[in-house]
């Protein structure tokens, strides 16, 4: 196949994104590249506004060298891709993908002959009585509020959950001078400690969470671990967390928490593309299969970054790449093989530390059984732990599609992003199954809610006025 | 209940030397800065963005990236706008549900 006839498309301008464009743009191509923000870079590495003014050293910390070289790899390339920002994708089906632009409300088809999946992840998510109140956040929720507004979710704020993101954006807090007031973390000091030789594989990223802890513990924030949430309390806005620690319930007050149990890979493109997922035990979720080189089960479909499973940023650059590579070879183009099997080495080396994350901040798996009836678990249609438990018993709903087709969970607008890891977890505890029988929520377009006055590019007879 | 919804729920802690913004929350006059996201603008001066559809109690946003859809906001002119995602504009009049009292 000639590079004419290749039409690559990359969704995400994420770590992964952004190396996969490089990549195709080093081969002469010119990719289109979408992403739903404004500017490239990702959650991790997200860019403020232009015209703000802290330095990278400020913004990303110990990532700065990283951030600042992804930003000058994205501004080199800008006039050499077909770039789309503001622009989600909320369908794909026969090589096209259905497109909305956001600030001109416009929604639009973009054909590909090849795609790059790179939609990265957010917080994984476990609901706990009071966590819709005004004034919770996810972990990067509050990351974003710091870093793209310069702003904190409160004065007084707890964090909560587990994953090394819980320490990372209590240090960020606590360095832009904000009162941390705890550190609420699930897991256990034995937990860290029996992971330490697996996280040795990757010394310096291991050096880094070993010194925010240390940070922290040095200036005097308190750290708990072993912690059970228990409530978020307030009425109309946050005024305290409660929680279980060694048999004791204690309080704390605060006006704004940050919750997050590590991340959760944003998969709905890949389903609707018609790739094959399977249950992947260490990320305890259904993600789209892919070979080692990013290749999906569907033909011209690659996977890259953590939308097709938790790795990390500097995972997801190197995946980006090697996807991009594939893509390359598989339409013949001639590619460096020495590169490609360097870069999946890299990866494969990086499974070690990543189970080893998992030791050290197990997944809280006895939450479920605990939680009381009352407790909202989906935000957006208010469905309660009560209403799944009931349904599985009355009806004998085993499975999510049909739990959600009864009950509306995770049929709300967020499509189960928040909710479906929870409701997998009551589903999966009230009908005495392991979690991975349950099954997974199925994407369906619009995988994002659309206005309802959008616009129509490019359709005759249409436009602002008619 | 002593709450007050115009109690902010964000604190700006940087970057506040940019260009004022100015902007109606429920009819009230404010002010934001340039390059906020609306959810910043409303939540720089109040405590909530909309009520739930189901429950009528306030929500002001979670995931701020686009994914949880908590924080949609509504103008006086029938708009709805994700606040997380969308960019303060001179003059937008946002209506956030507070005096409604109860379902949105």
């Amino acid at each position: 196949m000639t590079t004419a006839a290749l039409r690559p498309v990359i969704v995400g301008a994420g770590p992964a994104g952004v190396r996969a464009a490089q990549t195709l743009v080093a081969h002469g191509l010119r990719p289109v590249l979408i992403d739903e923000a404004s500017r490239a870079g990702g959650q991790i590495y997200r860019r403020p506004p232009a015209h703000f003014k802290r330095a990278p050293a400020t913004l990303y910390g110990m990532e700065a060298s990283r951030a600042t070289a992804l930003h000058a790899s994205f501004d080199g390339l800008h006039t050499r891709i077909d770039y789309r920002p503001d622009t989600l994708v909320w369908n794909a089906q026969d090589g096209e993908l259905d497109i909305l632009h956001g600030p001109t409300r416009t929604t639009d088809t973009v054909p590909y002959g090849q795609l790059i999946v790179a939609t990265g992840a957010t917080d994984r998510v476990l609901p706990v009585p009071g966590w819709t109140l005004p004034g919770v956040f996810t972990l990067g929720g509050a990351q974003v509020a710091l870093k793209a507004q310069g702003c904190a979710i409160g004065e007084r704020v707890v964090f909560m959950g587990t994953g090394p993101l819980l320490y990372l954006v209590a240090y960020q807090y606590a360095k832009a001078g904000v009162d941390v007031v705890a550190v609420l973390d699930t897991a256990r000091l034995s937990d860290q400690l029996a992971a330490v030789p697996a996280m040795l594989t990757q010394p310096a990223v291991f050096a880094k969470g070993v010194f925010y802890v240390g940070w922290l513990r040095a200036h005097g924030v308190a750290l708990h671990g072993g912690v059970t949430p228990l409530s978020v309390q307030g009425d109309e806005r946050v005024r305290g967390v409660r929680f279980e620690q060694a048999g004791r319930q204690l309080v704390l007050d605060c006006d704004a928490v940050g919750v997050g149990y590590a991340l959760r890979s944003e998969t709905q493109l890949a389903d609707l593309l018609g790739c094959r997922f399977a249950f992947a035990p260490l990320h305890r979720a259904h993600l789209p299969e892919r070979d080692a080189a990013g290749r999906s089960t569907v033909d011209g479909v690659y996977l890259a970054g953590d939308g097709a499973g938790i790795m990390g940023a500097d995972a997801a650059e190197w995946a980006g790449e090697r996807a991009a590579l594939a893509l390359l070879s598989d339409h013949g183009k001639q590619v460096d093989a020495a590169r490609a099997a360097h870069l999946e080495r890299k990866l494969s080396k990086l499974g070690t530390f990543r189970a080893g994350l998992e030791r050290a901040f197990p997944y809280p798996q006895d939450w479920a059984a605990r939680a009381p009836d009352e407790l909202v678990v989906c935000r957006c249609e208010n469905v309660t732990a009560g209403e799944l438990r009931e349904c599985a018993a009355q009806s004998g709903a085993d499975e999510m599609n049909r739990l959600k087709a009864l009950t509306r969970v995770g049929m709300g607008r967020c499509q189960g992003r928040m909710c479906g890891v929870a409701a997998a977890d009551i589903l999966a505890d009230a009908t005495h199954q392991p979690v991975h029988l349950v099954g997974r929520l199925r994407a369906q377009a619009p995988i994002k809610p659309l206005p309802m006055d959008m616009l129509r590019a490019n359709a005759p007879g249409e436009g602002a006025g008619a | 209940m002593n709450w007050n919804p115009w109690q902010p729920l964000l604190h700006r802690v940087a970057e506040t030397d940019r260009a004022p913004v100015s902007f109606t929350i429920d009819g009230v006059s404010a002010s934001a800065l340039a390059g906020d996201t609306v959810l910043t603008a409303v939540l720089t001066h109040g405590g909530q963005l909309r009520r739930n559809e189901f429950s009528g109690l306030p929500r002001a946003g979670f995931c701020m990236m686009g994914a949880c859809q908590d924080c949609w906001v509504g103008t006086e002119s029938g708009e709805r706008l994700r606040a997380c995602s969308t960019l303060i504009e001179p003059g937008m009049a946002l209506s956030t549900g507070v005096d409604t009292g109860g379902l949105a």
